[in-house]
C-alpha cells in the first residue's frame, strides 16, 4: 500500500554545456494523421555517474524505450545496433555515430546517488539529422524504489515534445484480477502501474467485486461488492486499506459507481426492486439525490470533465442508449444515434469524446462518438470487448476482452483513439474492468 | 447474514440437482440425499423442491417476462411456500454473457422483481422473500451459444433454512 507513496522533489531544466537547444521541436508526430511510420529512436543505456546508480543504468533506458514504443508511435534502434554507447552525458553526441544507423531521435541520460541516498535522473533529446537537441536537459530526483516512476516521467517528456500532446505513461490501472473456471471466477482488485509492474492486490478474492474506480486524488477507490451478501458500493483508501461502505442501506442493490471530478461527490445506480436508476451521493453528507427516473435501467454514469453534464446507458426507450443530462438530473437527451446496443460511457478527459461498448449483431465493440452522437467510430470487434477507460491525456483506451466458450476469460487491452496499435496489456492472470488514473503528481 | 448464507450454499446443491431435470412441475427426479432408500423423495425437503417442484424460471433474451409456463412454475413455488409457512426465499436474479456486466446486473435483478411481483400478486406475503441479481457473474452453463445462455437467463429460487431443514 505504500508503494504509492513518492516523493518527486525537484524537477529542473539542465542548462549546463549544451548551447542552442529549440523552442519548436525538429521532429514532430501528427499523431492525428494517416498512417504513421513509427519514428526510430534509440535510448542507449544511462551513464552511471556514481556506483550506486550502476544496476539501474540499463533498466531506466528500458524502460523509457518499452514506453515510447508501447505507443506504436516510436521504433526501437536496438542497443545491438549502436556503434557506441554514451559514456559522458556532457559531451556532445557524435552524431554521425547514430545516423548512420537510422536513428532520427536519440535520448541520452544519467543516473546518480546522491549523499542522502536519493536517485537522480537526467536526460537530453537530440534530433540526430538536424543535430540539435530537442527542449532543454531535465533532471528528477526521487527515492531509490521510485526509479520506474522516474523513468516514466522521461518518456512523458519525450513523447510530449514530439507529439505536442502531454504523456500518460506515469499512471497506474485499478482492475478486477481474475481465477479460476468460468462457472466460479474468483475475483479480486489489483493495481499495477499502466505498464503492469508493481501489481499490488487490494481486496481478498471472497467476494465478486465489480468495476473499480480511481478517486481524483489517486488514492481513493469506489466498486462494488457483494461482501455484505446484496451488492453494494465500497469506498477503499489504497494508502490505510480502510474499507467502508458507502451508504448504510441494506435492502437496495447499488452499483456502478464514479466519482465527480472535483472528488466530492459519487454517481452511481441504486436498484430498487427491479428497477434501476442513478443517484448521486454527496460524500461528505453521504446524503442521496434520486437524477434519474424512469421505468427503464438507467446504469454506468459518467461526468464530464467540468462536472456538469453526466452520461448513461438507459433503455428507457426500448434498447440500451446513450444519454446525456444535466449533473443535476432531469431531461435527459439521447445521443447515440445508430443501430445496436450501446453501454459503459465514459467522457472523455479533454472533454469531447465518449468512449462505450457497443452490441451489435452478436458482437462487442469498443468506440468513440462525440459528445453530441456524431462520428461514431468503432475501435475493436470481438466475441465480448467491453468496459473502456480513457488514458489520462484521452488518447489511448484500455478495456477487457473475453474470448468465448466454457474456456473464455478477459484480459486487459489496449488500443489507440485511431483504432491502431491494439495491445495486451501484461497482467499474471485472467483481468477486467480496468480503470486508468490521472497521471500521477 | 447466516441466514443468507446457508441459502447460497443450499442454491449450489440444487442447482446440481435441477439442471439434469428440467425443473418442470411433475418431472421425474432421481434420487439424491432426501430420497429414501426405495421410495420417493420427502416432499418438505429443499430437494423436493428443486427437483419435484423445480426451482427455476427462464427468460427471453433481455427480457423479464414472465412465460405462462414459469408462472406454472411459480405457482407450484407458491403452493409448496405455502404447504411450509416457515420457509423463506431468496429469487436469485441472472442474465448470460450477452451484454455488458452492469446492465446485465440490472437485468437480473429485473428478472428477480418479475418473479417476486408475481409471487405476491398470488398471495406469498412480501416478508418472506428477497432478491439478489448476480447478473453475468454466476453462469451455471459455460459454453458460449444459445443452448447455454437459455439456461443461464434465469431467476432462482433458493430456499432458506427453517423447521425440517435438510
Amino acid at each position: 500500500m505504500n508503494q504509492v507513496k513518492f516523493l518527486l522533489t525537484t524537477v529542473f531544466v539542465l542548462l549546463a554545456g549544451l548551447a542552442g537547444a529549440q523552442d519548436r521541436p525538429t521532429i514532430e508526430i501528427d499523431i492525428n494523421g494517416g498512417l504513421i511510420e513509427p519514428l526510430p529512436v534509440a535510448v542507449p543505456n544511462f551513464v552511471a555517474e556514481t556506483t550506486g546508480a550502476r544496476r539501474l543504468s540499463g533498466d531506466i533506458a528500458t524502460v523509457v524505450m518499452s514506453d515510447l514504443a508501447s505507443t506504436g508511435l516510436f521504433r526501437e534502434i536496438p542497443g545491438t545496433a549502436h556503434i557506441a554507447g554514451v559514456t559522458n552525458f556532457n559531451a556532445q553526441p557524435v552524431f554521425s555515430d547514430w545516423s548512420v544507423v537510422n536513428v532520427q531521435a536519440l535520448v541520452t541520460g544519467a543516473v546518480s546517488t546522491s549523499n542522502d541516498g536519493r536517485l537522480v535522473v537526467k536526460f537530453r533529446l537530440f534530433d540526430v539529422f538536424a543535430q540539435q537537441p530537442i527542449g532543454e536537459g531535465v533532471q528528477y530526483t526521487g527515492t531509490q524504489e521510485s526509479w520506474r516512476r522516474m523513468a516514466h516521467k522521461v518518456a512523458d517528456t519525450i513523447y510530449s515534445r514530439i507529439t505536442g500532446e502531454s504523456g500518460y505513461f506515469d499512471s497506474r490501472i485499478v482492475f478486477v484480477s481474475e481465477t479460476g473456471p468460468k462457472n466460479d471466477r474468483k475475483k479480486r482488485l489489483a493495481v499495477m502501474d499502466y505498464d503492469g509492474a508493481n501489481l499490488q492486490y487490494l481486496t481478498d478474492d471472497s467476494s465478486i467485486v465489480l468495476a473499480p474506480r480511481f478517486a481524483p486524488n489517486g488514492r481513493d477507490i469506489i466498486y462494488t461488492s457483494y461482501e455484505g451478501g446484496l451488492p453494494q458500493v465500497f469506498l477503499l483508501n489504497m494508502e490505510s486499506g480502510r474499507r467502508s461502505q458507502l451508504l448504510d442501506d441494506t435492502t437496495n442493490m447499488a452499483t456502478a459507481p464514479r466519482f465527480s471530478p472535483d472528488g466530492t461527490k459519487v454517481v452511481m445506480s441504486i436498484i430498487d426492486g427491479g428497477n434501476t436508476d442513478i443517484y448521486q451521493v454527496d460524500l461528505n453528507t453521504r446524503r442521496r439525490t434520486r437524477l434519474s427516473n424512469s421505468a427503464g435501467i438507467d446504469t454506468t454514469p459518467s461526468y464530464s470533465p467540468d462536472g456538469s453534464q453526466i452520461v448513461f446507458a438507459s433503455d428507457r426507450g426500448g434498447s440500451q442508449q446513450l444519454y446525456v443530462m444535466s449533473a443535476s438530473g432531469g431531461e435527459a437527451r439521447r445521443i447515440s444515434a445508430e443501430s445496436g446496443s450501446y453501454g459503459t460511457p465514459v467522457w472523455s478527459p479533454r472533454g469531447d469524446m465518449i468512449a462505450f461498448t457497443k452490441i451489435r449483431s452478436g458482437r462487442f465493440h469498443i468506440g468513440v462518438m462525440r459528445v453530441d452522437g456524431s462520428r461514431e467510430n468503432l475501435l475493436t470487434a470481438s466475441f465480448i470487448d467491453e468496459a473502456p477507460t480513457w488514458s489520462p491525456n484521452g488518447r489511448v483506451l484500455m478495456f477487457f476482452r473475453e474470448t468465448a466458450g466454457a474456456d473464455g476469460a478477459p484480459q486487459v487491452y489496449s488500443v489507440d483513439l485511431t483504432g491502431r496499435n491494439l495491445r495486451r496489456v501484461d497482467t499474471p492472470s485472467f483481468a477486467s474492468d480496468p480503470d486508468w488514473s490521472g497521471v500521477l503528481r | 447474514m447466516g441466514l443468507m448464507k446457508t441459502g447460497l450454499m443450499l442454491a449450489a446443491l440444487t442447482a446440481l440437482g435441477a439442471c439434469q431435470n428440467g425443473g418442470i412441475f411433475g418431472s421425474g427426479g432421481n434420487g439424491g440425499a432426501g430420497q429414501t432408500p426405495g421410495g420417493a423423495i420427502e416432499e418438505s425437503s429443499l430437494e423436493y423442491f428443486a427437483t419435484e417442484i423445480g426451482d427455476r424460471v427462464l427468460f427471453a433474451v433481455n427480457e423479464a417476462t414472465l412465460s405462462d409456463a414459469a408462472k406454472r412454475v411459480l405457482d407450484a413455488q407458491v403452493a409448496w411456500l405455502n404447504q411450509y409457512p416457515e420457509r423463506t426465499i431468496v429469487i436469485e436474479g441472472h442474465a448470460d454473457e450477452q451484454g455488458t456486466r452492469e446492465y446485465n446486473l440490472a437485468l437480473g435483478a429485473r428478472r428477480a422483481a418479475a418473479v417476486r411481483n408475481y409471487m405476491v400478486s398470488t398471495g406469498l406475503l412480501e416478508t418472506r422473500l428477497s432478491i439478489i441479481s448476480y447478473g453475468k457473474e454466476r453462469p451455471l452453463e459455460v459454453c458460449s451459444t444459445e443452448a447455454c445462455w437459455s439456461k443461464n437467463r434465469r431467476a432462482v429460487t433458493v430456499v432458506a433454512g427453517g423447521i425440517g431443514n435438510v
